[in-house]
This record gives C-alpha cells, sequence and structure tokens, in this order.
C-alpha cells in the first residue's frame, strides 16, 4: 500500500486541500490590520470551564475595543489572538507554541483556570514572556518565575484565600463557634482550600468535627448533608465547583441545616446563573466573592465596565451579572495595557519589572503585586446573601443583597446569624 | 440519631434511585431489548433537558408537563435515528461496532448542538415544589427528588403495562428473544424494533425534564451519566425492568450510604466495582434470568 | 513473509529518519509539540486495534490505560527520576499487567459486556488515583522538565522523537502480528469465538494476549505525557477524548489491517490539531462527531477501505 505512488499522492492531495482550506480560514482577518500588536492566548470556550472562559473573553474584547477607540497601544492597534483549548491542558502546549513560534504574538496571557495554565509555563518560561495569569492556584509555586502575574487576588498565599476571612468572620457570629465541618470536592481548588481550613482552624481553636470529601459526580447532596448535620458543626465551610454548590445550598435548604454558620468557599454562587436559580435559598450563606455591587467597592471605571459587558454576555450566553470573572479579566489587560504603554515598547523584561513595581490603579481597585507573582495583599471578600426573594436577577444588581462581611477595608454590614434562624 | 441518618440516607437513595431508572429504562429498551448499544443515550436526556427549559422557560410550563407534551417530538426523533440505524448498520449486519461508532458520533453532535444554540451557561427550570421539602418524622422528601421519582415510577408502570399488555409490546419483548418466530407471526422486526427504540428516545426526553428538576444542567453534563446507565443496565440484568428497578435504587441507597458514612469520594469505585465484579461472576445481572 | 516483515522495518526506518529529518530543519517548536500529539494517537489507536480490530473487543477504557502509564511515570517521579525511557518501560508493564487483570476478569464477557466492563473499570481507576494522595491525587502533580537534554538539545524534541520510536515500534508489532499465527487466531475470535473455540483455538489465552499487549502499548503512550504537559490530574488524565479517538481512529482509518489505525490517527490527528488553532470553537468538538458518523455510514472499511476500491474496482465484491 505504501509502495503505491497514485493512492499516496491522491491522499497527499486531498490532505493538501484540506490543510489549505483549514488555514486560510485562519489566515484572512489577521492578513488585514497594519502592524497591530498581537497579544494571544488560550481560552476554554468549550468544556467544563467555557461558562467562565466565554466571560472572560468577552471583558478582554471590551478592553481591546475600547483601547482601540482610543487609539491603540503606543500608536498601534491592538488584535487578540485566541484559540479554544477545549478545557484540556493536553492543548495548551500547542496553543501556546503555536502563539509564539508561528503567529509571533507580542504579549501573552493565559487561559483561565489552574491545569490549563501550568502546561503553558515551561513555554512562556523559555520564551522569556512577561505571563498574566487568569485564576490560577499558586502555580508559581512550581516554577518560580519572575515574569508570572496572577489576577485573582488571593493574596501570596493562596491556601488560605477563601478561608481565612470566612472564618475571621464567622467567628464574630453569636453564639461564638467552637466546632467546623469541612466538605470539598475532589478537585484542585477545594483540596488546596480543606488543607487551608484545618490550619486556619487550629488557629481559632476550633474543633473539626467533620471531615470530608465529595466527587464531582455527586447528584444528591441530601445524604451528606445529613451527615454534616449528624456532627452537629457550629460552622459548616464547603468548598465546592458549580454545580455541586447548587446541590449544596438546595440540600442545606432541604434538610433544614442548623448550624450557626455556613458557606465559605463555594464557587458557583458568584454566577448569575446560580443566583437566580437559587433565589431565597442563598439568604444567611457567607460566601467568598471578589467583587459586589455594596457602595464601598466602587472602583473606578467599574460601573461603566459592568454596563458594557452585562448586556454583551447576555446576549452571548455567558454570565449575565459579571462579578466574578469579568471585571478581573479587563483587569489583567489594563495592566498590561499600561505596562507597554509605560515601557514603551514590547521588551518583555522591562514590561515585568514595571508590572512588579507598580501599584496599578483598576476596575478592581488597586493592584500590587509580591514578588511570586500573586497580590501582595490578599482582596478576598466575603459577602452574606440578605433579603433576596423570588427568582430575580435584577435584585443582585443592587446593593444590600451581598453585604460585605469582611474584609474590615469594604464592610458593608455585620455578618447575621445564627443561619439556621434566617429566612430562606 | 445514627439510626435517623441510616434511615435518612436509604430515603435519599431510593429517591435518588428511582430517577436513575427513569434515565435507564430507555437504555433497557434500547440495549437490554433491541442490542442497540445506543451509547447516545444521555446526550438526548440532556437534549430532553433543555427542551423542557425552553418551554418552562418561555411558556411557564411545568417542566414535567412540558416533556410530556415534547415526547411525540422525541419518539418521531428516535424513529428516524433507528431507520438511519437500521439501513445503513443493521442491514449491513455491521451494528456491532460501527453502530457503536455511529451513536458515539451522535453524543458529540448533540452535545456540540446544544452549545451552539444555548451556550454553556448552566440551565436550570422553575417550578413551585422545587423548593418544597416534606417533613415525615425524621424523614425529609424534598420534592425536588419526589417528584421526579413518583414520575419515574409511573413512566414504568406504564412502559411495563405497555410491554406486558399490548401486541406491540409483546412483539418488542419477542424480537429480543426470537426474530424469526415474529416474522413467521407476520410481524415486521424493523418495525417493532423501530417503535421501540422511539419509545425509548421519548423516555429520554422526558428523564431529560426529571434531571434539570433535579440539577442545574450544562451540555456536557451527559457524559457523567454514561457509565451509570450501563452499569444499572447491566447488574439489572438485560430487558427486566424489574431487576433494572433494583439495580437503580441499589445503586442509589449504596451511593447515597458511602456518601453518608464513609466519605462520598468513594462512592464511585463502590458502584462500578459491585459492577466489575458482578460482570466477572454474574454476567446475566443480578436479577438476570 | 520474512522478506516482507524486513521491508516493512527498512520503510519505517525510513518514513521514521525522513520525519526525523525534515524535523530538524524545522524551526520552531511548534510541530514538535502538535506531531507529539499525533504520534501518541497513532500509538493510541494502533494499541486499540490490536484488541478492538483484530480480535473485535471494543476497549471504552482507553483513558484508564493511559492514564496508568502517565501516573506511573508520576510516581517514580517522586520517589527517583528515571530517564523516560525507563519511565515509558515501567508505564508499559503496569498497565500491560492491569490489561491482562482486565482481561482474565472479564473473559467470560463478549461483546458489549466488555465494552461495559472496560468502562467500569476506568471509573475505578479514575477513582483510585483521585483519592491517592501520593500522586497528588484530586489536586494534580507538577512534573518539571528541564528546558534542555544533551545532544538533543530541546526538551519537547527528545519526547517527540520518544514518541516517534514508540510509534514505529507500535506500528511494527501491530504489523508482524497480521500475518503471524496470533494474528489468525485474533481473527477467528473476531469472526466467531465460538466457531474459534471449537476449531481448537486457545481463545481465553489469545484474548489474554491482546489485552495485556494492547495495555502495554497504551501504558507506553501515557508515560510521557507529565513531562509533555507539565501538570496532570485526573480530570485530564483520564479524558474522556482518549477513549473516544482512540476508537474514532481505527474506524475512520480502516479496523482490518496494521495501516488502518495509522492512516486514521495521522488524519484524525492532524486535523484536530490544525482545527485547535483554526477554527477553535466548539465546532472542532463537531469535527469528530460528523467524521465518525459520516465514515461510518459513507465508508464502513475506512480511508484504507476507500482507497482499496478506488485502486482495485474489480475486487470490489470480495470483501
Amino acid at each position: 500500500m505504501l509502495g503505491r505512488p497514485s493512492g499516496a499522492m491522491r491522499a497527499k492531495a486531498i490532505a493538501c486541500a484540506v490543510a489549505a482550506m483549514l488555514l486560510s480560514m485562519s489566515v484572512w482577518p489577521a492578513a488585514r490590520a497594519a502592524e497591530p500588536i498581537r497579544i494571544g492566548f488560550g481560552m476554554a470556550l468549550t468544556g467544563g470551564l467555557a461558562g467562565n472562559g466565554k466571560a472572560a473573553l468577552i471583558a478582554m474584547q471590551i478592553w481591546a475595543e475600547e483601547v482601540n477607540a482610543k487609539g491603540g497601544l503606543l500608536g498601534r492597534p491592538v488584535q487578540l489572538v485566541y484559540y479554544d483549548d477545549q478545557t484540556n491542558p493536553a492543548t495548551v502546549p500547542g496553543i501556546y507554541t503555536k502563539l509564539l513560534d508561528i503567529d509571533k504574538v507580542d504579549l501573552v496571557v493565559s487561559g483561565y483556570g489552574t491545569n490549563l495554565q501550568a502546561p503553558a509555563m515551561p513555554i512562556i518560561m523559555q520564551h522569556g514572556m512577561a505571563f498574566v495569569g487568569l485564576f490560577g492556584l499558586a502555580v508559581n509555586d512550581q516554577f518560580h518565575y519572575d515574569r508570572f502575574f496572577q489576577i485573582q487576588p488571593n493574596g501570596p498565599d493562596a491556601k488560605y484565600s477563601t478561608v481565612q476571612g470566612f472564618l475571621e468572620a464567622a467567628m464574630t457570629a453569636k453564639p461564638t463557634p467552637k466546632t467546623l465541618a469541612i466538605l470539598g470536592a475532589d478537585a484542585e481548588y477545594p483540596k488546596v482550600a480543606t488543607e487551608g481550613a484545618r490550619e486556619v482552624a487550629k488557629k481559632f481553636g476550633l474543633k473539626i468535627v467533620y471531615d470530608r470529601s465529595y466527587p464531582p459526580s455527586t447528584v444528591d447532596f441530601t445524604p451528606i448533608v445529613r451527615a454534616i448535620q449528624a456532627a452537629n458543626p457550629d460552622i459548616v465551610y464547603v468548598a465546592s465547583y458549580p454545580p455541586d454548590s447548587a446541590g449544596m445550598v438546595r440540600a442545606a435548604n432541604e434538610v433544614g441545616l442548623k448550624t450557626t454558620v455556613f458557606g465559605g468557599g463555594m464557587i458557583g454562587l458568584q454566577f448569575a446563573a446560580l443566583k437566580q436559580q437559587l433565589g431565597p435559598m442563598l439568604n444567611g450563606i457567607i460566601c467568598y466573592d471578589l467583587y459586589a455591587p455594596e457602595p464601598t467597592m466602587n472602583f473606578p471605571g467599574i460601573r461603566e465596565f459592568l454596563t458594557t459587558y452585562q448586556p454583551r454576555a447576555a446576549k452571548e450566553g455567558a454570565d449575565s451579572l459579571g462579578f466574578y470573572l469579568p471585571p478581573f479579566a479587563y483587569a489583567a489587560m489594563q495592566i498590561l495595557g499600561q505596562a507597554v504603554e509605560t515601557t514603551k515598547g514590547l521588551d518583555q523584561k522591562k514590561i515585568a519589572e514595571y508590572i512588579h513595581q507598580t501599584t496599578f490603579k483598576t476596575v478592581v481597585g488597586d493592584v500590587k503585586f509580591a514578588a511570586n507573582g500573586e497580590w501582595a495583599e490578599p482582596r478576598i471578600i466575603f459577602v452574606q446573601y440578605r433579603g433576596i426573594t423570588g427568582n430575580d436577577i435584577a435584585q443582585f444588581k443592587k446593593p444590600g443583597t451581598q453585604v460585605v462581611v469582611y474584609p474590615g477595608e469594604y464592610k458593608s454590614g455585620e455578618v447575621q446569624s445564627p443561619y439556621s434562624d434566617i429566612k430562606h | 440519631m445514627s439510626f435517623d441518618l441510616l434511615l435518612g440516607a436509604v430515603v435519599a437513595g431510593i429517591l435518588l434511585g428511582g430517577f436513575y431508572a427513569a434515565v435507564t429504562v430507555g437504555v433497557s429498551i434500547s440495549f437490554g431489548m433491541l442490542d442497540i448499544v445506543n451509547i447516545a443515550h444521555p446526550a438526548f436526556i440532556i437534549l430532553g433537558s433543555y427542551i423542557a427549559y425552553i418551554v418552562n422557560s418561555r411558556l411557564g410550563i411545568d417542566p414535567i408537563l412540558a416533556s410530556v407534551i415534547v415526547a411525540p417530538a422525541f419518539y418521531a426523533l428516535g424513529a428516524a435515528v433507528y431507520q438511519v440505524y437500521h439501513v445503513v448498520f443493521e442491514r449491513r449486519g455491521d451494528e456491532a461496532l460501527r453502530g457503536l461508532a455511529f451513536f458515539f458520533g451522535l453524543l458529540f453532535i448533540t452535545e456540540v448542538a446544544l452549545i451552539l444554540v444555548f451556550g454553556v451557561d448552566y440551565r436550570f427550570v422553575e417550578a413551585r415544589y422545587i423548593s418544597t421539602t416534606l417533613h415525615l418524622g425524621p424523614i425529609d422528601l424534598p420534592l425536588r427528588m419526589l417528584v421526579p421519582f413518583v414520575c419515574s415510577m409511573a413512566l414504568l408502570a406504564a412502559l411495563q403495562l405497555f410491554l406486558s399488555g399490548t401486541f406491540i409490546g409483546r412483539a418488542i419483548m419477542a424480537v429480543s428473544q426470537d426474530r424469526l418466530a415474529l416474522q413467521l407471526m407476520s410481524a415486521n422486526p424493523a418495525r417493532i424494533k423501530r417503535i421501540a427504540f422511539a419509545l425509548s428516545i421519548a423516555s429520554a426526553g422526558i428523564a431529560g425534564a426529571f434531571l434539570i428538576i433535579i440539577q442545574p444542567v450544562e451540555p456536557s453534563i451527559g457524559r457523567d451519566y454514561i457509565g451509570r446507565v450501563f452499569a444499572i443496565c447491566v447488574l439489572g440484568g438485560l430487558g427486566s425492568f424489574p431487576g433494572m428497578l433494583t439495580a437503580a435504587l441499589l445503586l442509589g441507597v449504596v451511593e447515597s450510604l458511602t456518601a453518608t458514612f464513609y466519605g462520598p469520594s468513594w462512592s464511585p469505585a463502590v458502584a462500578f466495582g459491585f459492577l466489575l465484579l458482578t460482570l466477572a461472576f454474574r454476567p446475566s445481572g443480578i436479577m438476570g434470568r | 513473509m520474512r522478506m516482507r516483515t524486513g521491508t516493512f522495518w527498512i520503510v519505517a526506518i525510513i518514513v521514521g529518519a525522513i520525519v526525523a529529518g525534515l524535523s530538524v530543519l524545522v524551526p520552531n517548536q511548534y510541530y514538535f509539540f502538535a506531531g507529539y500529539r499525533v504520534l501518541q494517537y497513532v500509538v493510541l489507536a494502533t494499541a486499540w486495534n490490536i484488541l478492538g480490530g483484530y480480535t473485535g473487543y471494543v476497549n471504552f477504557g482507553t483513558a484508564a490505560f493511559f492514564a496508568l502509564g502517565a501516573y506511573s511515570t508520576v510516581v517514580l517521579y517522586k520517589l527517583f527520576p528515571l530517564p523516560i525511557p525507563a519511565l515509558v518501560l515501567v508505564g508499559g508493564i503496569v498497565s500491560g499487567v492491569v490489561g491482562f487483570g482486565m482481561g482474565y476478569l472479564t473473559l467470560r464477557l463478549r461483546g458489549a459486556f466488555f465494552s461495559i466492563a472496560t468502562l467500569a473499570l476506568a471509573v475505578v481507576v479514575q477513582t483510585l488515583i483521585t483519592n491517592w494522595d501520593y500522586v497528588g491525587g484530586s489536586r494534580g502533580a507538577y512534573i518539571i522538565r528541564p528546558a534542555q537534554v544533551p545532544l538533543l538539545g530541546s526538551y519537547v524534541e527528545y519526547l517527540f522523537f520518544l514518541m516517534l520510536a514508540l510509534a514505529v515500534i507500535a506500528v511494527g508489532i501491530a504489523r508482524s502480528i497480521e500475518p503471524s499465527r496470533l494474528g489468525y487466531g485474533f481473527a477467528a475470535i473476531r469472526d466467531d469465538e465460538q466457531a474459534a473455540e471449537a476449531a481448537g483455538v486457545p481463545t481465553l489465552r489469545l484474548k489474554l494476549v491482546a489485552t495485556t499487549l494492547s495495555g502495554v502499548l497504551m501504558g507506553m503512550a501515557g508515560a510521557p505525557y507529565p513531562y509533555y504537559v507539565t501538570y496532570i490530574d485526573p480530570a485530564s488524565g483520564f479524558d474522556l477524548a482518549y477513549a473516544v479517538n482512540s476508537i474514532a481512529m481505527p474506524l475512520i482509518g480502516g479496523m482490518q489491517s496494521w495501516i488502518g489505525p495509522v492512516v486514521g490517527a495521522v488524519f484524525l490527528g492532524t486535523i484536530q490539531q490544525l482545527a485547535t488553532v483554526t477554527i477553535s470553537s466548539a465546532l472542532n468538538l463537531l469535527i469528530v462527531g460528523v467524521l465518525l458518523v459520516a465514515f461510518v455510514i459513507i465508508a464502513p472499511n475506512g480511508i484504507v477501505g476507500l482507497v482499496e476500491t478506488w485502486l482495485r474496482p474489480r475486487r470490489r465484491w470480495r470483501r
């Protein structure tokens, strides 16, 4: 079969045709603009993290459009070059080498999530690029790369990000809690977070009475909530991913979880879809968040950004509130843009040094990075849901439904407790 | 206290198992009775969830009622899929492997179609009962689980009655056992199989409504169910509804008990380890023929 | 026969050398990354086909064997770092043992039951890995690869050549099975297992050989993966894509002979790589689905079957 030239040639001809066809699709839009500054990244547009990936992409596109409307960076237009990483880490090395070696992009940012960031690191490091990461957990602890920055405000030690503040706030509850239950999903973030919870619990002298993890495919959480209830904890700390967070909140309502403080690090409660669905069931829960439309968090530009973002996201089927990831994706681009403008060029070393030295004014407030590329100070907030009635999404855009109870700087109210007495 | 916990876990497991039964019943028909390895069944279930979502959010109709209303459309879809499958694979005697690949392909196509139409955000439905819970002494019965449970029992009973009580139903049961005899009775096996397969897809549409009541849905969530569905079907002994129901309840209770007492992270290993052992030592299923 | 086998190896080495030679001329690393993925699929598809194509037993658990290879690398990386070829060997052995065990446990199962058993195996193995904290558990594990290796320079090129060698070996094994007693035994099982058994073919032993061999090759394909991706967690190691692709590729290429999986893997693998960096939307998931459906309907014997009928129209009726 190999020896037959006609067959092989036909096959080759077909292959060439297919390749040419596919290539032409990619080259078309690129060939138009004159000398743009190209910013490359892979983003989860399909697969498990696509919901966030899409939201981040919209935010980055808004930034690019706004910058271009003002004449671009260094007088050159900005162009985003991005590929769908399919939420599959195995695609990431290929995507970033393509971006750097073939597309010759001038700047890179990361995709969303730890496992889509880590595979890009060796390649980024080889090319010496400054790299702004979008929500990863302590990725740089492994690589120690001095041109890496991470925009999620975990602070230098990510382990405590969704724990420290939660427990600090929880300890102000009445009656003062003495016991703690810990539940986390079998996945990377919850594992790290629950580890942090165990350590912080010791500091507060809390006794851990339940400590388990559950597999991500869990359908019904009522048995878990009952098991937790049986241990009778004063605080229930949960680190979970979106569908599970909804399952936990529902189950807690159905079983009638009796505890003083409930919440913690549930990812998903920040998203419009889950807020809308859970509605009044959220009342009383204290959960980490990154932004809430409270008067204490009125950063310059955030309102304008959300006003642009919300209708677009609704149209494209992404998170319609945009409180969680989008402002940070936008801020990451602001930082990169400012670094390019100020260093007057694309020298990666200078850009990285500038980012290290500077305190940036962004839509998510002042950003200053520590030596390891994380935020110098953690800026995770904890909100308590209050007075939510029905399933109208608009109520979440108003102040007062998500009261910031921690940290003091952004606080807009005291912790209400116990959880069991609050009307769900 | 501990007894209450046990009781609670068993009740939750039974409710969950009832839902699993509704998800599996279609596969019990297509795989158990017709020998069609429809690995795309969960994708049809998700499709059902999304249809229920549209009807519910646009017209405010109860999701389960909506799914029953659109069931004929799913029936037609199933009939069409079977027709393609029959013409292309069964007639060629090719169904084993290529038929399987065909359904694998359908799984992906459905998933992507849903992503393209609805995006990747989680979707959910609204119904009054979703946030209500009944309390009977130590037992809580969340209507979110109870309503799908009751409806899936009704679905199962209806299908069982149809299969054992009507001519076509008995013909479906017969087609898996003896094609030739069926032909001698002047029934067309392809037609019988088409009806049966269409029914299985219609049941997927209804199960989809149950799913979206129980948890929010996004397009790729169906993959979680492929393993469970076939595991239950095989555990129950192919093509036997009572066996399948027993297996579904068993799986639900086992998952629930492990989650309550040993830590939930082991529950998949327990369930599927059980399946592996059953396959190895009693391939006809726990209540097999 | 012996002569033709010799020719095959010569051709294989020449093809390998040409690919290697071309790659030296290629100035950038992207092609190594992309090429690695395609070659990895050549190994996986070939391995799958030894069981699925030759004996007719459909394995849904490719991801489990692949991940076992990958995770044995993680374990060894933590215990005492070995050079990758040794890791590949260990990965192969681990997966092979599990393949043997699975074959032994599921000997009595036919058809779809076997497939479901492999699916169950994948879930069980994944749960075990998820709960095993030493290899990172659900948290995942980092494998930091050195940027350079002696002689070759870039580490990625090293991985690429390693995978190229694996691909040549895997295809060579598949190729040499076909005209052997083993191959005829496999074919007998595929065509009619009961008849084969009645005719004195040691079906049980042959099936064990097939599950083991297939497992070994899949494990070998998985072993270098942690070095390629630098971070591995159960969700990505057990990705459904491995199971799907390793079935789709032989089907699209053609399952009857060794060349089919190679053609299918190169074809589908290349399209996927291209699609990732061109179309780059939900549509590229669609490619696998549509190609799969189109091929099983229009060209049930895959690309190889198409080419054969095309070249030799008169033999069309023989199949």
